[in-house]
């Protein structure tokens, strides 16, 4: 059993117009025999914050194209994607690269 | 060799390269933070050296700001244009001898009321950025979008530059500057915007409203920013505009301009600078940043933005050729993350034609590219313009009935460009009469066209665009009646 892991997410870059405007979300993740990970974090996710269009935040298993997530502040490609494990405390950010200007 | 059951897949996948720990590629010593460029780690110090680098370099390359010209800053508030900038004000502040050297100015133009946001909201946004441009210590402007229609006529024409742009001066400039003394810093404020009115947002409105497509919609609105930006640019004497686009968004951008048919003016869409104004210059020195690289950057740095819905914010993917071309792009980078690049590549290899900037006649009177429709009979304009014509079923030739004129001297209420005797053949009464989509539509380029020919009514069109039209009527019939008296260029005799 994995203990509940308290992660801070954050939405950036237009991101946030999905979530109700909320830029900054403190959330524990409850306890589950699984370890989290950022695909049960995707899941979790639109399963509970995201209030509209989950086509524009999630593709299939991932990100939607055009999302750039920073865990810890570095770059999740560098981190393993999709496979990195959730520690306690972590900082996960969500920054919508698509609504440029 | 090639066969029947051969799988190709493995030769598709992505490397799978996920280390947790690796060194920056720069200085090799600290932990990577950002993958730049599909492959190379950088740590954030050598991220952020190279981010002010690229910058810097970009404008210095091209030489093309000249010391202590004043240069116009268009920031939408979205992550490009406030990196933009945050980099300008980092290189005003920096050594001598690396230091920018113009004179910024911030522009920002609120496009709420075409967005049909609350009059509460847009203040919201326009005060979060105003904290934003007070920090910068640059003078500022906020306009709304409703003052395009109280612009000018003169907006659309081409004017010739103001000053001496030959790339030699660009070195003497630079020794007069050094040697220079100090310049005055500047007062750093905002001019007081004008009051908004009710009727000129629904105008407003009602304009963008008859365009019936989404893409038509956003084309339209980009073209009258594009005015507004260069009025405000060239009634207070600045000579460059600086846009904030970064280079995934001119690869969509070229994909798009493509599909509407510009692929003519693709050099100066996408280019890094763009004259056809003439004596405003607009510059795009973000071109050669990713998306990617800007949001992290902005991240990391704690640059502010301010982000405010556009047109097609949280539409569907296929209501416009933008957000299609948009969405395509994004997605084929996913797979394969050098698609922006050599997207970026192919625009910076295409260049105008014949000398585009310089040319005054034949310029299309909402983009002001020059007109490209003067295709020969065997082209596919000709083919699609004439299976139009069938489809119509007009007569060709059909007289247009106008009001008629009052008596005595046409024109009087004009400036008597005319000086036709009254109801004569062709007379210009029309200063009252709306246009006709037919005459608006040969003053226009090929994607223009296909913009008004999305619209519902030209009716709503601003009164400066309906007035130019008018006068480049009147002047082209004008040189049709004197054409035989004109004398012929030379080396055509």
């Amino acid at each position: 059993m994995a203990a509940p892991v308290s992660v801070h997410l954050e939405f950036g870059g237009g991101a946030e117009l999905l979530f109700d405007g909320v830029k900054e979300h403190h959330v524990t993740l409850p306890s589950q025999p699984e370890p989290w990970g950022m695909r049960q974090l995707l899941v979790w996710i639109q399963r509970n914050l995201l209030k509209e269009r989950p086509e524009l935040f999630v593709q299939g298993d991932s990100v939607r194209p055009g999302i750039l997530v920073l865990i810890n502040d570095a770059d999740w490609e560098l981190m393993g994607e999709l496979d990195y494990q959730l520690q306690d405390q972590d900082n996960v950010v969500f920054i919508s690269t698509l609504h440029g200007g | 060799m090639c066969q029947v059951e051969e799988d190709y897949q493995p030769k598709l996948q992505r490397p799978e390269e996920h280390s947790v720990s690796r060194k920056c590629v720069k200085c090799k010593e600290e932990l990577a933070a950002v993958l730049i460029r599909a492959g190379d780690p950088y740590c954030r110090s050598c991220f952020r050296d190279y981010f002010t680098h690229k910058f810097r370099a970009m404008l210095g390359k091209t030489r093309l700001i000249f010391p202590g010209e004043k240069v116009l800053l268009a920031i939408s508030g979205g992550p490009s244009s406030s990196a933009m900038l945050s980099q300008v004000q980092q290189g005003l502040s920096q050594s001598a001898q690396k230091k920018l050297r113009f004179l910024p100015a911030i522009v920002h133009i609120d496009e709420g009321g075409a967005l049909g946001l609350s009059l509460v909201e847009r203040q919201r946004l326009v005060s979060e950025l105003q904290v934003i441009f007070r920090a910068s210590g640059f003078n500022f402007y906020t306009i709304p979008l409703e003052q395009v229609l109280d612009l000018p006529s003169s907006v659309v024409n081409v004017a010739p530059p103001s000053f001496d742009q030959a790339p030699d001066s660009y070195k003497a400039a630079v020794d007069v500057d050094l040697q220079g003394a100090g310049r005055d810093p500047q007062q750093g404020g905002g001019v007081p915007e004008p009051r908004l009115d009710e009727s000129q947002t629904r105008s407003l409105q009602q304009l963008l409203g008859s365009a019936a497509t989404l893409t038509a919609r956003a084309e339209l609105l980009s073209t009258l920013r594009q005015h507004l930006l260069v009025h405000t640019a060239r009634t207070r004497g600045y000579s460059k505009l600086l846009l904030g686009e970064s280079c995934s968004r001119l690869a969509v951008r070229l994909l798009t301009c493509v599909s509407l048919g510009r692929g003519a003016h693709l050099a100066q869409d996408t280019g890094f600078s763009d004259c056809r104004f003439g004596d405003v210059t607009l510059v795009r020195p973000m071109r050669e940043f990713s998306a990617k690289e800007i949001a992290v950057y902005n991240h990391m740095f704690g640059v502010p933005t301010v982000i405010i819905p556009t047109l097609d914010t949280k539409m569907p993917e296929k209501a416009s050729i933008q957000r299609l071309s948009q969405s395509f792009v994004s997605r084929l980078q996913q797979d394969f993350p050098s698609t922006v690049s050599t997207i970026y590549r192919t625009s910076e290899k295409l260049q105008t034609a014949g000398g585009g900037c310089s040319a005054q006649d034949g310029r299309c009177l909402l983009c002001v590219c020059s007109v490209d429709t003067a295709a020969g009979k065997a082209s596919a304009l000709q083919a699609r313009l004439i299976s139009e014509q069938l489809c119509c079923q007009e007569p060709a030739g059909t007289v247009q009935v106008g009001p008629t004129p009052p008596a005595g001297q046409c024109c009087s209420a004009t400036d008597g460009e005319c000086g036709r005797p009254a109801g004569g053949a062709g007379c210009c009464s029309s200063h009252f009469r709306a246009p006709e989509k037919k005459e608006l539509q040969k003053l226009l380029c090929y994607s223009c066209q296909l913009i008004l020919r999305d619209m519902s009514s030209v009716a709503h069109l601003p009164q400066y665009i309906v007035a130019e039209a008018e006068r480049r009527k009147r002047r082209s019939l004008m040189k049709d009646e004197i054409s035989e008296f004109l004398l012929e260029e030379e080396g055509s005799s």
